[in-house]
């Protein structure tokens, strides 16, 4: 009798799996046309699946020796029943492997079935609850099924009421795996993070590679919109991406904002998404809310506005584009670039830039600063330093990028100390003075590419007068811009951190460096050098150089928690239940460390905004500085120093 | 019954770096105007048509911007006075002084002369406008507010008590038509024979803080300005007008 059964019931879910598949597909080609290689990236998707998604994975040793064993059982056991039971191909060889794959899957399934008894809050619940008891059902019944077929179980074993339970197994497990797979059931993630692997927006991601600028909006096309209003003005693989959230909330785990209570979710904004995109309310969504808000007030669909409608605005402008989300993402979701896409529409067509953004952007647009300081300020920090101008000397080695920290009495310091170095290793180096606007950093993160795009042309224009080997900035987030997202405007440049440019004169010989002094140091990884640019090494090699040995807080590197300054978060300033740069301040307390070493101006402010006592905030360049010995040659032991008394008139 | 509103628009300088933008006044005549009229706010600039910085108004939301098109130094009264009258507007907003060109302040009141329309100086709110009145607050210093019936048609100039204006946007900014309207150029004679020269701050007398404790301090920081302390000298000698100055400067400090 399950001779006749089983093959109804696979190909039925199969039939319907492939609707499902055609309909959903129907749903992301509501999205606007993306250049995406199509036949290439479904190529090169089983080993962007096998290698990059899995190296991802593979920080949760738990889960992806689970998730090998009952993915990899499942494929295997879904092709192996369709060809046993689907096609009737009774082979004895083929009903052992069938048997050796549903026993590895069952064997992964209890992994899941574990985890799942007592979930980590970040987990979704409701039907992902119900996925390891499909998982063990669809094995299991397999199992069962298949023991005649690989002749261990005569045929007919256990008559009807046997076969009457396994097939309601097969019929649970089959509709789960095929069919829930593209109706919209846990399984989905399956199908839509296979596609979404093949047809990824930022393939450089893959092979090790690194894509973390944002892309540019055309704006010389009149009909093309300003950034996303509606679902269905994302590009379609952007909505194919957010079909592929497998829910696991690696990304709220990491969140600043969710932590801070700020309403935020990047897990909750995803399958928002897929709610825009396929039509429907919050309701049905299992997992942590956005802090403060509750769960099944908003609905929206792929034409309606997602502002105040899907998402509330503060959502949006509470993220500070750190990318641990997307760093934590196993399924490679980028999250920031769907938030800056949603911030341009509010920013660049409903003019809605959250608390002081409309200043600060006036402020960029009318002085090319965002403090709306006097443009001819800008090289007051070094007016006595006699700092070799680009505009006279007309070609450098070092293009000495200062940004905007040059406007910050607590920033110019690190500016001025970083000159030091400099000057120490007799590099040849020259500024852009007053010739430098801001990099476009903050604009384009509050949404506005408009004004991004006029600073970002008119510093390449600038920079296309001169002619330097590299320019070296202190500030991670003009080093960013200039290295990843000028290239879209044919600004391609050689753009280093000064602690990279740094360790490279170290290592060079160039600084004659005495040992650092005191006080036990930890190390903040800036998210713009970090996870941006997977600069890790560089800072904590200068300060071995140091002497100094680094106790790490238990999040750093990749998995560094943001201070709170990126994306514009402190000129929106959504309010939380506490601050991103305190609940920084207690992963640095941890360490027990009297001295944090930064490499970032934002970082350096938000963490000095951190109320004493505290750790000692200083920038690498600081360290580096003080810790530099004077030429010992001139003066000779025995001989006391002639010292002119210094007159004051 | 939608009543007629029009707001003028100038070219603004930035404070700091003095490059041209919305005027932060015109901007808070237009805000007012927008939360008034909404869409069927007018708006009106006369200068020149092709100026990027206009196009900041249009940013807030405007579909179109006239322009009465006139090269600089062309004088804007007679152009906007003939534009208004017979525009047919009850409400004319604008902000109180320009921050580029004369910036005299003078433009308002030359215009509502003109008109022979009523001028509310320093409007910050309209409360209500009935078929040929309106209720206004007007602004007066320390927050303090007069509330003014003013019949229509009327003008008025916003200063910083006015509502704040939105941010202009890039989109409406991009879309918005600036629309230019061809006007008899009248050139600005008292314009063309003045000299301008860079305003300098006044400078500001130092403040003495004689208060020994907090509530003489908070009366000293609250209370209004007020004269009184001085002394009117009239017909005495040099010498003894001399010696007066001398001695207030000795007291104030300045001559030791």
């Amino acid at each position: 009798m399950l001779n006749t059964l089983l093959p109804i019931l696979l190909f039925a879910a199969l039939g319907l799996a492939v609707l499902g598949a055609l309909r959903r597909v129907a749903m992301w080609r509501r999205g606007r046309a993306s250049k995406v290689d199509l036949i290439g990236g479904l190529f090169a998707m089983p080993k962007r699946y096998m290698v990059d998604l899995h190296h991802v994975v593979a920080r949760d040793k738990y889960i992806a020796n689970t998730h090998v064993a009952t993915a990899g059982g499942a494929v295997a056991s879904a092709v192996l029943a369709i060809l046993v039971h689907g096609f009737g191909l009774h082979n004895r060889f083929l009903g052992y492997a069938l048997l050796l794959m549903t026993a590895v899957m069952f064997v992964g399934a209890i992994f899941v079935y574990l985890r799942r008894r007592n979930p980590p809050a970040r987990l979704s619940k409701g039907p992902w609850m119900r996925l390891p008891k499909s998982l063990l059902a669809f094995s299991a019944s397999f199992f069962l099924v298949s023991l005649p077929v690989a002749g261990i179980l005569p045929e007919n074993f256990g008559g009807w009421i046997l076969a009457v339970i396994l097939g309601i197994g097969v019929l649970w497990g089959v509709s789960e795996l095929f069919f829930g797979m593209t109706w919209g059931g846990p399984m989905k993630h399956a199908f839509a993070g296979a596609l979404h692997l093949a047809w990824h927006r930022r393939a450089e991601r893959f092979g090790g590679g690194r894509s973390t600028g944002l892309k540019p909006l055309d704006l010389n096309d009149p009909s093309a919109p300003l950034g996303v209003e509606k679902p269905k003005d994302f590009t379609w693989n952007q909505l194919l991406g957010f079909d592929a959230c497998v829910q696991c909330g690696k990304c709220e785990a990491a969140c600043p904002a969710f932590a801070a209570g700020q309403p935020l979710n990047p897990k909750k904004l995803i399958q928002d998404m897929v709610v825009g995109l396929a039509g429907g309310t919050d309701a049905k969504f299992a997992g942590s809310p956005y802090p403060g808000k509750a769960i099944g007030e908003h609905a929206g669909n792929p034409h309606q506005p997602i502002v105040n409608g899907l998402v509330d605005a503060e959502t949006l402008w509470s993220c500070t584009t750190c990318r641990a989300c997307v760093e934590e993402c196993p399924m490679m979701i980028e999250h920031v670039d769907a938030i800056v896409d949603m911030r341009r529409h509010l920013t660049l067509e409903k003019g809605a830039t959250p608390n002081k953004g409309a200043e600060v952007l006036e402020n960029l647009i009318a002085t090319d600063n965002p403090g709306g300081f006097a443009p001819g300020g800008r090289m007051n920090w070094a007016a006595d330093l006699n700092l070799n101008l680009l505009s006279e000397k007309k070609s450098t080695d070092v293009l000495f990028w200062v940004g905007d920290g040059a406007f910050d009495m607590r920033n110019q310091r690190t500016l001025r100390a970083f000159v030091k170095v400099l000057k120490a290793a007799k590099v040849d180096f020259a500024v852009l003075g007053l010739e430098e606007r801001d990099s476009g950093d903050v604009a384009r993160r509050l949404g506005d590419e408009a004004t991004f795009q006029l600073l970002a042309k008119r510093n390449i224009q600038t920079l296309a007068k001169y002619s330097f080997n590299r320019i070296v900035t202190c500030d991670p987030h003009s080093f960013h811009v200039l290295k990843n997202e000028y290239g879209a405007f044919d600004g391609n440049y050689l753009v280093q951190h000064h602690s990279t440019y740094m360790a490279e004169i170290i290592d060079a010989g160039a600084l004659n460096l005495g040992q650092h002094k005191g006080s036990s140091v930890t190390y903040h990884d800036p998210c713009y050098l970090g996870r941006y640019n997977g600069e890790y090494e560089a800072p904590r090699e200068v300060l071995r150089a140091l002497g100094i040995e680094v106790k790490e807080m238990q999040r750093s590197g990749f998995r560094s928690r943001c201070c709170g300054g990126g994306g514009g978060a402190p000129i929106t300033d959504i309010p939380g239940k506490q601050r991103i740069p305190d609940m920084r301040m207690e992963d640095i307390r941890e360490t027990g460390a009297e001295l944090v070493a930064v490499g970032c101006p934002q970082c350096t402010a938000m963490l000095e905004g951190v109320v004493e006592p505290r750790p000692l905030i200083k920038d690498i360049a600081e360290l580096v500085a003080d810790a530099l010995l004077e030429d010992a040659a001139p003066s000779k032991p025995g001989t006391p120093a002639q010292r002119e008394p210094a007159e004051a008139h | 019954m939608s009543t007629k509103i029009i707001s003028l628009v100038s070219i603004g300088a930035h404070p700091t770096s003095g490059r041209p933008r919305r005027a932060e006044q015109d901007a808070r005549a237009v805000e007012l105007g927008l939360q008034l009229a909404g869409d069927n706010l007018q708006v009106l600039h006369a200068g020149d048509v092709a100026e990027p910085a206009l196009r900041a108004y249009l940013g807030m939301g405007l579909e179109q911007l006239h322009v009465l098109e006139q090269p600089q130094g062309a004088d804007a009264l007679p152009a906007l006075t003939a534009y208004l009258r017979d525009a047919g507007a009850q409400v004319v907003l604008t902000g109180s002084q320009a921050e580029t060109g004369e910036g005299s302040g003078m433009l308002p009141f030359l215009l509502a002369e003109s008109l022979g329309w009523p001028l509310v100086v320093g409007l910050a709110q309209v409360e209500s406008i009935d078929g040929s009145t309106a209720l206004v607050l007007q602004a007066l210093p320390r927050g303090q507010r007069r509330r003014l019936k003013v019949r229509l048609p009327f003008l008025a100039t916003v200063d910083n008590a006015a509502p704040k204006p939105r941010q202009s946007a890039y989109g409406p900014a991009r879309r918005g038509v600036l629309q230019a309207d061809e006007v008899e150029v009248i050139d600005d004679e008292l314009l063309a024979v003045a000299t301008l020269q860079p305003a300098k701050p006044r400078p500001k007398r130092l403040k003495v803080i004689k208060a020994k404790s907090g509530a003489d301090r908070m009366k000293a920081a609250t209370a209004k300005a007020s004269g009184g302390g001085g002394q009117v000298l009239k017909g005495v000698t040099a010498q003894a007008g001399a010696e007066a100055i001398l001695k207030l400067l000795i007291e104030e400090g300045v001559v030791r």
